[in-house]
């Protein structure tokens, strides 16, 4: 009798989503998908309202990335405003994302993450959490609560809040940075290093132990696309988009925003509200990529600062060519959070970062614009038309989730046919197919442009419909 | 030669105090810092009585007044804040909230807002009642404003600071009841109407209905304080 397994909602993730697994007869996974579940409609209620109001409207999205999207939608109305934003303004920009790139990480990491790659994943899920965490491995508890505090507290001391600033706006920042907390910020830094070497330490002696879920953890050849810069190092502000392929080989690059739409089409799947991008030219799935810190370390040759440069040559070393396993989604993730640092570091050094001058004026001068970022999950792409005074007419966003999601489902598909055999499944094992989608740290509320909170169900299903088993947690 | 002048005294919140003739209760109550909250009122314009959030109870008179247009009369009674004033403003409160499209964190005025700043003085947590959620539009045309009617509450401040102020009379009301819509000129894009371009309504609006262009959130304070001394100025030529 086939069956199907479903994993609903999928929990430490960012967003509601659930997992099923299609069992045929003798019990061998047939196929499996991870579902998107909420719609939330961002682009239809952005129409008619003023361009300018875009950047606040839609880092609404999501309450862990908004500084992302505030980003790529200030760019894609300075688009519309055909204006280059001060020197000082883009640096201020650059480093309020990269302290949400670091919080954001630390939250995918210790919060989400590390409880199963500290635990166990077999670990009795009552504790298999960060309090868990924090009472086994203290040191490590308390590295990642600073690591995420030092990143919300950079994003609170430039644009005084730390979950939907309005400091970003259309033309660049509302307020210069003052130097008395430029040196607030500077005087966090070693405690930041300091933790994530602790970090990078801890999990570099216990990925070994994880040979196994590596080897089926989304681990197959696929394209990648990354922001890079010019001199080929990581970029998560500016920069051009690279596409390579499985073995690196580079497919196209300097994909700047106004030609996303050219070459990225989305395609849809009846079982998600997430949509799944592709390279146009390869089609779908063919041209289906992966985003995200794993994609933006196989891209780049290098970080651009000297710690980070090291990690970097370590990380390198795990594959001939690209790191194909998304499990090292968490060792690039670390050598990331190490770069965020060194990099804002070095951007408080410019002599101009306290200059005053941070905002270019202007009104509709083009009728569309486009917008890119790297948001800690991948890359984020915002794209509107506008009417002649400005009111939004059309918009698109393309998310990172969404660009990640046929990975993810394959991933999905791989473990669980390691996994579940003849119809059999523990708590582990299900554990263990959720971890796969944890390891893209996906946003779901992003993806689906949908907010929600994850408690977990599982369902066995026979092949009508009826359920056989089921599983609360 | 002496001036008389007709003193009045009166009763306010159990407070004895002395009035000239033909003050209203509103002017009377703020000189002795007892607070009456107001909204449609804004000193240096002429009062409407439209958002009835300063209905005041006078002793042996089941009316409520509104203190903005009611004069004192002499030996008056009036109560500010009774249970059941409080109730009535609460209701006005949400009434207003639900009526139109007012969603403060993506607002320009968030912060700054008269309508905000009553509810959270009023202790508003929830809106009873079910939202409307009208179709408004937004007029964009104006070089260097923007009308949002979503969060349009119909004070007529705007109207009547083009109209008395500024002179140019450009707002007016059109429609009735729950369908009436602040218009510029004969129902006119704003950008094509007969605006000087002043400014001045964008300053006395109480929410982020009328606003500065390109700016947003925190960005947009407004000043409405200019008013009185704009008048004492002009008064005075």
């Amino acid at each position: 009798m086939s069956q199907t397994i479903t994993i609903d909602p999928v929990t430490r993730l960012e967003g509601h989503g659930k997992i099923t697994i299609q069992l045929n007869d003798k019990g061998e996974v047939e196929d499996a998908h991870f579902h998107v579940t909420q719609v939330r409609g961002f682009e239809r209620f952005s129409e008619g309202r003023p361009f300018y109001e875009m950047p606040s409207l839609m880092a609404r999205i999501c309450g862990i990335c908004p500084v992302s999207h505030l980003i790529a939608s200030a760019k894609a109305c300075e688009a519309i405003m055909s204006v280059r934003i001060p020197h000082t303004a883009a640096q201020l920009r650059r480093m309020l994302n990269l302290a949400q790139m670091v919080q954001s990480h630390a939250l995918s990491f210790f919060y989400l993450a590390s409880p199963d790659l500290l635990l166990g994943m077999e670990a009795d899920p009552k504790v298999r959490n960060i309090l868990g965490v924090a009472a086994t491995k203290p040191e490590l508890g308390r590295a990642g609560i600073a690591l995420r505090r030092f990143g919300q507290s950079i994003i609170e001391l430039l644009a005084d809040k730390r979950v939907h600033p309005g400091w970003v706006v259309p033309g660049g920042v509302t307020e210069p940075l003052a130097a008395a907390k430029r040196d607030k910020i500077l005087a966090m830094i070693p405690e930041a290093y300091a933790n994530i070497d602790l970090a990078l330490g801890a999990y570099k002696k216990i990925a070994d132990t994880f040979k196994a879920e590596i080897g089926v953890f989304a681990n197959f050849p696929s394209n990648y696309l990354s922001l890079i810069n010019e001199d080929e190092s990581i970029e998560f502000t500016d920069g051009a988009l690279r596409l390579i392929d499985a073995r690196g080989k580079t497919i196209e690059d300097g994909i700047t925003a106004s030609r996303y739409a050219e070459v990225i089409g989305e395609a849809v799947e009846p079982y998600s509200y997430t949509k799944f991008a592709y390279y146009k030219p390869l089609g779908y799935p063919e041209g289906s990529y992966r985003v995200g810190p794993l994609a933006r370390l196989n891209i780049v040759k290098s970080m651009g600062t000297p710690k980070a440069e090291q990690e970097l040559a370590g990380f390198k070393q795990l594959a001939a060519g690209p790191v194909e396993s998304s499990f090292h989604y968490h060792h690039a993730r670390l050598v990331e959070m190490l770069y965020g640092v060194e990099k804002i570091e070095e951007i408080l050094a410019d002599p101009r970062i306290l200059d005053k001058h941070v905002r270019a004026t202007a009104g509709v001068n083009r009728l569309e614009g486009t917008g890119q970022a790297e948001a800690p999950r991948g890359v984020l792409h915002h794209h509107y038309k506008v009417d002649e005074n400005g009111k939004i007419t059309w918009a698109n966003l393309v998310i990172a989730t969404g660009q990640n999601n046929k990975a993810m489902n394959l991933g999905v598909l791989q473990a669980a046919k390691h996994y579940v055999k003849k119809g059999k499944f523990t708590e582990g094992i299900l554990n263990r197919v959720e971890a796969v989608v944890r390891t893209f740290d996906p946003c779901l509320s992003c993806s689906s442009h949908a907010a929600g909170q994850m408690p977990l169900e599982i369902s066995l299903l026979s092949a009508d419909g009826e359920v056989v088993d089921r599983l609360v947690r | 030669m002496s001036v008389e002048t007709d003193v009045k005294t009166l009763v306010i919140d159990e407070q004895e105090v002395s009035a000239r003739a033909g003050q209203t209760i509103l002017e009377v109550a703020r000189e002795n810092e007892i607070n009456i909250p107001t909204l449609c009122h804004l000193d240096g314009l002429s009062d409407v009585g439209a958002c009835r959030l300063c209905l005041v109870e006078i002793k042996g008179s089941n009316k409520l007044l509104p203190a903005c247009v009611a004069t004192v009369q002499e030996g008056m009674e009036v109560s500010t804040n009774t249970e059941r004033l409080q109730k009535h403003r609460r209701t006005i409160l949400e009434l207003l909230f639900a009526e139109r499209n007012h969603i403060c964190s993506v607002c320009v005025s968030n912060g700054h807002c008269e309508l905000q700043t009553l509810g959270q003085e009023q202790g508003l947590t929830h809106i009873r009642l079910p939202y409307r959620n009208p179709e408004l539009s937004v007029d964009a045309s104006h070089e260097r404003f923007t009308l949002d009617h979503n969060r349009c509450i119909l004070c007529t401040r705007c109207v009547r600071v083009c109209s008395e102020i500024e002179g140019a009379h450009i707002w007016d009301v059109m429609g009735r009841g729950i369908n009436s819509l602040i218009i510029s000129d004969l129902h006119q894009d704003w950008g094509g109407s007969a605006c000087t371009r002043c400014g001045k309504c964008v300053q006395v609006c109480p929410t982020g209905a009328l606003f500065d262009k390109s700016k947003i959130g925190s960005d947009h304070p407004k000043y409405p304080d200019f008013l009185p001394y704009l008048n004492l100025m002009r008064e005075a030529q």
